[in-house]
Protein backbone atom coordinates (compact mmCIF):
# COMPACT_ATOMS: atom_id res chain seq x y z
CA UNK A 1 0.00 0.00 0.00
CA UNK A 2 3.04 2.25 0.37
CA UNK A 3 3.26 2.49 -3.43
CA UNK A 4 -0.39 3.51 -3.66
CA UNK A 5 0.14 6.14 -0.96
CA UNK A 6 3.22 7.38 -2.80
CA UNK A 7 1.22 7.74 -6.03
CA UNK A 8 -1.69 9.45 -4.24
CA UNK A 9 0.67 11.92 -2.53
CA UNK A 10 2.29 12.66 -5.87
CA UNK A 11 -1.12 13.16 -7.50
CA UNK A 12 -2.14 15.70 -4.84
CA UNK A 13 1.25 17.43 -5.08
CA UNK A 14 0.85 17.71 -8.84
CA UNK A 15 -2.07 20.09 -8.43
CA UNK A 16 -1.38 21.78 -5.11
CA UNK A 17 1.87 23.63 -4.53
CA UNK A 18 0.78 27.03 -3.32
CA UNK A 19 -2.47 26.08 -1.52
CA UNK A 20 -3.95 29.56 -1.97
CA UNK A 21 -3.40 29.45 -5.73
CA UNK A 22 -5.20 26.11 -6.04
CA UNK A 23 -8.03 27.22 -3.72
CA UNK A 24 -8.54 30.55 -5.51
CA UNK A 25 -8.48 28.82 -8.91
CA UNK A 26 -11.15 26.35 -7.74
CA UNK A 27 -13.29 29.17 -6.32
CA UNK A 28 -12.93 31.10 -9.60
CA UNK A 29 -13.98 28.04 -11.65
CA UNK A 30 -16.92 27.38 -9.31
CA UNK A 31 -18.12 31.00 -9.52
CA UNK A 32 -17.81 31.13 -13.32
CA UNK A 33 -19.56 27.76 -13.67
CA UNK A 34 -22.38 28.90 -11.38
CA UNK A 35 -22.74 32.15 -13.32
CA UNK A 36 -22.96 30.29 -16.65
CA UNK A 37 -25.27 27.51 -15.47
CA UNK A 38 -27.50 29.41 -13.03
CA UNK A 39 -27.40 33.06 -14.11
CA UNK A 40 -27.33 32.43 -17.89
CA UNK A 41 -24.00 34.21 -18.34
CA UNK A 42 -22.89 33.60 -21.96
CA UNK A 43 -20.32 30.73 -21.87
CA UNK A 44 -17.82 32.71 -23.94
CA UNK A 45 -17.89 35.54 -21.37
CA UNK A 46 -17.42 32.84 -18.72
CA UNK A 47 -14.36 31.55 -20.59
CA UNK A 48 -12.89 35.05 -20.85
CA UNK A 49 -13.52 35.68 -17.13
CA UNK A 50 -11.75 32.40 -16.43
CA UNK A 51 -8.73 33.55 -18.43
CA UNK A 52 -8.56 36.96 -16.74
CA UNK A 53 -9.17 35.41 -13.30
CA UNK A 54 -6.38 32.86 -13.74
CA UNK A 55 -3.93 35.61 -14.63
CA UNK A 56 -5.00 37.67 -11.60
CA UNK A 57 -4.53 34.64 -9.33
CA UNK A 58 -1.10 33.98 -10.82
CA UNK A 59 -0.08 37.59 -10.23
CA UNK A 60 -1.33 37.44 -6.63
CA UNK A 61 0.56 34.18 -5.99
CA UNK A 62 3.79 35.59 -7.44
CA UNK A 63 3.38 38.76 -5.37
CA UNK A 64 2.93 36.73 -2.19
CA UNK A 65 5.92 34.50 -3.00
CA UNK A 66 8.06 37.59 -3.56
CA UNK A 67 6.92 39.00 -0.22
CA UNK A 68 7.83 35.76 1.58
CA UNK A 69 11.27 35.57 -0.04
CA UNK A 70 12.12 39.17 0.83
CA UNK B 1 -10.92 19.17 -33.39
CA UNK B 2 -8.94 17.47 -36.14
CA UNK B 3 -6.89 20.36 -37.57
CA UNK B 4 -3.14 20.67 -37.53
CA UNK B 5 -3.12 23.26 -34.72
CA UNK B 6 -4.54 20.98 -32.01
CA UNK B 7 -2.42 18.01 -33.11
CA UNK B 8 0.78 20.07 -33.12
CA UNK B 9 -0.04 21.72 -29.80
CA UNK B 10 -0.94 18.35 -28.24
CA UNK B 11 2.26 16.65 -29.44
CA UNK B 12 4.41 19.64 -28.47
CA UNK B 13 2.91 19.99 -24.97
CA UNK B 14 3.19 16.26 -24.33
CA UNK B 15 6.75 16.07 -25.70
CA UNK B 16 8.12 19.06 -23.78
CA UNK B 17 6.42 18.19 -20.48
CA UNK B 18 7.47 14.54 -20.71
CA UNK B 19 11.01 15.53 -21.71
CA UNK B 20 11.48 17.51 -18.49
CA UNK B 21 10.03 14.69 -16.36
CA UNK B 22 12.14 12.00 -18.06
CA UNK B 23 15.30 14.10 -17.60
CA UNK B 24 14.58 14.30 -13.85
CA UNK B 25 13.94 10.55 -13.57
CA UNK B 26 17.02 9.80 -15.70
CA UNK B 27 19.25 11.75 -13.26
CA UNK B 28 18.24 9.48 -10.36
CA UNK B 29 18.40 6.22 -12.34
CA UNK B 30 21.85 7.23 -13.60
CA UNK B 31 23.00 8.03 -10.05
CA UNK B 32 21.83 4.58 -8.89
CA UNK B 33 23.45 2.86 -11.87
CA UNK B 34 26.79 4.63 -11.53
CA UNK B 35 27.00 4.55 -7.73
CA UNK B 36 25.62 1.09 -6.99
CA UNK B 37 25.14 -0.97 -10.15
CA UNK B 38 22.90 -1.07 -13.18
CA UNK B 39 20.94 -4.11 -12.02
CA UNK B 40 18.97 -2.39 -9.19
CA UNK B 41 18.76 0.81 -11.27
CA UNK B 42 17.13 -0.91 -14.24
CA UNK B 43 15.06 -3.32 -12.12
CA UNK B 44 13.54 -0.42 -10.17
CA UNK B 45 12.89 1.56 -13.35
CA UNK B 46 11.34 -1.44 -15.13
CA UNK B 47 9.04 -2.23 -12.17
CA UNK B 48 7.90 1.39 -12.06
CA UNK B 49 7.17 1.39 -15.80
CA UNK B 50 5.19 -1.85 -15.39
CA UNK B 51 3.20 -0.29 -12.53
CA UNK B 52 2.49 2.81 -14.65
CA UNK B 53 1.41 0.62 -17.59
CA UNK B 54 -0.98 -1.24 -15.27
CA UNK B 55 -2.45 2.09 -14.09
CA UNK B 56 -3.03 3.18 -17.69
CA UNK B 57 -4.58 -0.18 -18.66
CA UNK B 58 -6.90 -0.14 -15.65
CA UNK B 59 -8.01 3.49 -15.69
CA UNK B 60 -7.57 4.40 -19.38
CA UNK B 61 -10.67 2.56 -20.69
CA UNK B 62 -12.82 4.15 -17.95
CA UNK B 63 -12.32 7.55 -19.59
CA UNK B 64 -14.32 6.38 -22.62
CA UNK B 65 -17.36 6.06 -20.34
CA UNK B 66 -17.30 9.74 -19.35
CA UNK B 67 -19.39 12.13 -21.52
CA UNK B 68 -17.08 14.37 -23.60
CA UNK B 69 -18.28 17.72 -22.17
CA UNK B 70 -17.82 16.43 -18.61
CA UNK B 71 -14.38 15.07 -19.55
CA UNK B 72 -13.37 18.39 -21.15
CA UNK B 73 -14.50 20.30 -18.07
CA UNK B 74 -12.80 18.00 -15.53
CA UNK B 75 -9.58 17.75 -17.56
CA UNK B 76 -9.67 21.49 -18.14
CA UNK B 77 -9.95 22.22 -14.41
CA UNK B 78 -7.11 19.78 -13.59
CA UNK B 79 -4.95 21.31 -16.32
CA UNK B 80 -5.56 24.82 -14.98
CA UNK B 81 -4.38 23.68 -11.52
CA UNK B 82 -1.45 21.67 -12.90
CA UNK B 83 -0.40 24.23 -15.51
CA UNK B 84 -0.60 27.21 -13.15
CA UNK B 85 1.56 25.34 -10.64
CA UNK B 86 4.26 24.83 -13.31
CA UNK B 87 3.88 28.38 -14.56
CA UNK B 88 4.10 29.90 -11.07
CA UNK B 89 7.34 28.06 -10.34
CA UNK B 90 8.80 28.94 -13.75
CA UNK B 91 7.93 32.62 -13.23
CA UNK B 92 9.49 32.64 -9.75
CA UNK B 93 12.62 30.88 -11.05
CA UNK B 94 12.93 33.24 -14.00
CA UNK B 95 12.67 36.21 -11.64
CA UNK B 96 15.27 34.72 -9.25
CA UNK B 97 12.81 34.38 -6.36
CA UNK B 98 13.55 30.63 -6.14
CA UNK B 99 16.64 28.86 -7.46
CA UNK B 100 16.79 27.02 -10.76
CA UNK B 101 16.73 23.23 -10.65
CA UNK B 102 20.21 21.81 -11.11
CA UNK B 103 20.50 18.23 -12.39
CA UNK B 104 24.18 18.04 -11.33
CA UNK B 105 23.18 18.91 -7.75
CA UNK B 106 20.32 16.40 -7.80
CA UNK B 107 22.75 13.77 -9.09
CA UNK B 108 25.29 14.58 -6.35
CA UNK B 109 22.59 14.47 -3.64
CA UNK B 110 21.38 11.06 -4.80
CA UNK B 111 24.93 9.74 -5.17
CA UNK B 112 25.83 10.87 -1.64
CA UNK B 113 22.69 9.24 -0.22
CA UNK B 114 23.47 5.96 -1.99
CA UNK B 115 27.08 6.02 -0.78
CA UNK B 116 25.88 6.40 2.81
CA UNK B 117 23.83 3.22 2.31
CA UNK B 118 26.69 1.31 0.66
CA UNK B 119 27.46 -0.82 3.74
CA UNK B 120 23.83 -1.66 4.39
CA UNK B 121 23.11 -5.30 3.51
CA UNK B 122 19.92 -4.07 1.81
CA UNK B 123 21.90 -1.58 -0.33
CA UNK B 124 20.82 -3.13 -3.63
CA UNK B 125 17.19 -3.14 -2.52
CA UNK B 126 17.38 0.50 -1.37
CA UNK B 127 19.03 1.49 -4.65
CA UNK B 128 16.27 -0.25 -6.62
CA UNK B 129 13.65 1.53 -4.49
CA UNK B 130 15.28 4.90 -5.24
CA UNK B 131 15.16 4.15 -8.96
CA UNK B 132 11.59 2.83 -8.70
CA UNK B 133 10.37 5.94 -6.85
CA UNK B 134 12.01 8.36 -9.27
CA UNK B 135 10.54 6.69 -12.36
CA UNK B 136 7.15 6.16 -10.71
CA UNK B 137 6.73 9.73 -9.45
CA UNK B 138 7.91 11.42 -12.65
CA UNK B 139 6.01 8.79 -14.67
CA UNK B 140 2.72 9.57 -12.90
CA UNK B 141 3.07 13.14 -14.12
CA UNK B 142 3.80 11.95 -17.67
CA UNK B 143 0.73 9.68 -17.62
CA UNK B 144 -1.44 12.55 -16.38
CA UNK B 145 -0.06 14.90 -19.04
CA UNK B 146 -0.68 12.38 -21.84
CA UNK B 147 -4.22 11.69 -20.67
CA UNK B 148 -5.00 15.34 -19.96
CA UNK B 149 -3.75 16.88 -23.19
CA UNK B 150 -4.98 13.96 -25.28
CA UNK B 151 -8.21 12.62 -23.84
CA UNK B 152 -10.44 15.68 -24.02
CA UNK B 153 -10.32 15.67 -27.84
CA UNK B 154 -9.53 12.05 -28.62
CA UNK B 155 -5.83 12.73 -29.23
CA UNK B 156 -4.32 10.39 -26.67
CA UNK B 157 -2.44 8.66 -29.48
CA UNK B 158 -0.67 11.89 -30.52
CA UNK B 159 -0.01 12.81 -26.88
CA UNK B 160 1.43 9.33 -26.31
CA UNK B 161 3.67 9.74 -29.35
CA UNK B 162 4.99 13.02 -27.94
CA UNK B 163 5.79 11.36 -24.59
CA UNK B 164 7.39 8.35 -26.28
CA UNK B 165 9.56 10.63 -28.44
CA UNK B 166 10.70 12.48 -25.30
CA UNK B 167 11.55 9.19 -23.58
CA UNK B 168 13.53 7.90 -26.57
CA UNK B 169 15.37 11.20 -27.03
CA UNK B 170 16.41 11.45 -23.36
CA UNK B 171 17.57 7.81 -23.39
CA UNK B 172 19.61 8.35 -26.56
CA UNK B 173 21.24 11.54 -25.24
CA UNK B 174 21.73 9.92 -21.83
CA UNK B 175 23.41 6.84 -23.31
CA UNK B 176 25.65 9.07 -25.41
CA UNK B 177 26.81 11.47 -22.68
CA UNK B 178 26.44 9.09 -19.71
CA UNK B 179 26.00 11.94 -17.23
CA UNK B 180 23.16 14.12 -15.89
CA UNK B 181 21.57 16.25 -18.61
CA UNK B 182 22.43 19.49 -16.84
CA UNK B 183 22.55 21.55 -20.03
CA UNK B 184 18.89 21.01 -20.80
CA UNK B 185 17.21 24.43 -20.32
CA UNK B 186 14.71 22.97 -17.86
CA UNK B 187 13.22 26.24 -16.65
CA UNK B 188 12.63 27.54 -20.16
CA UNK B 189 10.95 24.24 -21.06
CA UNK B 190 8.87 24.31 -17.89
CA UNK B 191 7.86 27.90 -18.65
CA UNK B 192 6.61 26.91 -22.12
CA UNK B 193 4.88 23.79 -20.76
CA UNK B 194 3.22 25.78 -17.98
CA UNK B 195 1.93 28.25 -20.59
CA UNK B 196 0.66 25.45 -22.82
CA UNK B 197 -1.03 23.44 -20.06
CA UNK B 198 -2.71 26.53 -18.59
CA UNK B 199 -3.88 27.51 -22.08
CA UNK B 200 -5.30 24.03 -22.70
CA UNK B 201 -6.97 24.21 -19.28
CA UNK B 202 -8.71 27.54 -19.93
CA UNK B 203 -9.69 26.49 -23.48
CA UNK B 204 -11.22 23.14 -22.46
CA UNK B 205 -12.89 24.40 -19.29
CA UNK B 206 -14.48 27.08 -21.47
CA UNK B 207 -15.57 24.46 -23.99
CA UNK B 208 -16.88 22.30 -21.15
CA UNK B 209 -19.02 25.26 -20.09
CA UNK B 210 -20.36 25.52 -23.64
CA UNK B 211 -18.19 28.40 -24.96
CA UNK B 212 -17.69 28.55 -28.72
CA UNK B 213 -14.31 30.25 -28.91
CA UNK B 214 -13.89 32.68 -31.82
CA UNK B 215 -11.67 31.05 -34.46
CA UNK B 216 -12.37 27.61 -32.92
CA UNK B 217 -9.04 25.81 -32.35
CA UNK B 218 -7.01 28.91 -33.25
CA UNK B 219 -8.33 30.52 -30.06
CA UNK B 220 -5.91 28.20 -28.24
CA UNK B 221 -3.00 30.14 -29.79
CA UNK B 222 -4.56 33.47 -28.78
CA UNK B 223 -5.07 32.25 -25.19
CA UNK B 224 -1.45 31.02 -25.16
CA UNK B 225 -0.22 34.42 -26.38
CA UNK B 226 -2.24 36.33 -23.76
CA UNK B 227 -1.00 34.11 -20.90
CA UNK B 228 2.57 34.33 -22.23
CA UNK B 229 2.52 38.15 -22.40
CA UNK B 230 1.03 38.37 -18.90
CA UNK B 231 3.56 35.88 -17.49
CA UNK B 232 6.54 37.70 -18.97
CA UNK B 233 5.13 40.95 -17.59
CA UNK B 234 4.93 39.34 -14.12
CA UNK B 235 8.57 38.18 -14.43
CA UNK B 236 9.63 41.68 -15.46
CA UNK B 237 7.71 43.23 -12.59
CA UNK B 238 9.18 40.75 -10.07
CA UNK B 239 12.71 41.44 -11.33
CA UNK B 240 12.15 45.16 -10.88
CA UNK B 241 10.64 44.78 -7.44
CA UNK B 242 13.05 42.03 -6.38
CA UNK B 243 16.39 42.89 -7.99
CA UNK B 244 18.67 40.66 -5.90
CA UNK B 245 18.25 37.14 -7.22
CA UNK B 246 17.51 34.82 -4.32
CA UNK B 247 19.82 31.94 -3.58
CA UNK B 248 16.87 29.78 -2.66
CA UNK B 249 16.71 26.01 -2.62
CA UNK B 250 15.73 24.44 -5.91
CA UNK B 251 12.51 22.50 -5.67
Amino acid sequence: MTVVRLVLNELVGMFVDDGSLALLALILIALVTAAVKLLALPPLIGGLLLLIGCLAILLDSARRARGKAR
Amino acid sequence: MHGLTPILSTVTASFLASFVEVVEAFTIVLAVGVTRSWRPALTGAALALAFLAALVLIFGPLLALVPITVLQFVVGVLLILFGMRWLRRAILRSAGVIALRDEEKAFSRETAALQRQADDRRADYLAAVASFKAVLLEGVEVVFIVIAVGAAHGQTFYAGLGALAAFVLVMLIGLAVHRPLARVPENALKFVVGLMLTSFGVFWTGEGLGAEWPGADLALLAIFAIIAVASFAIVRWLRGAYPAAAEGVAR
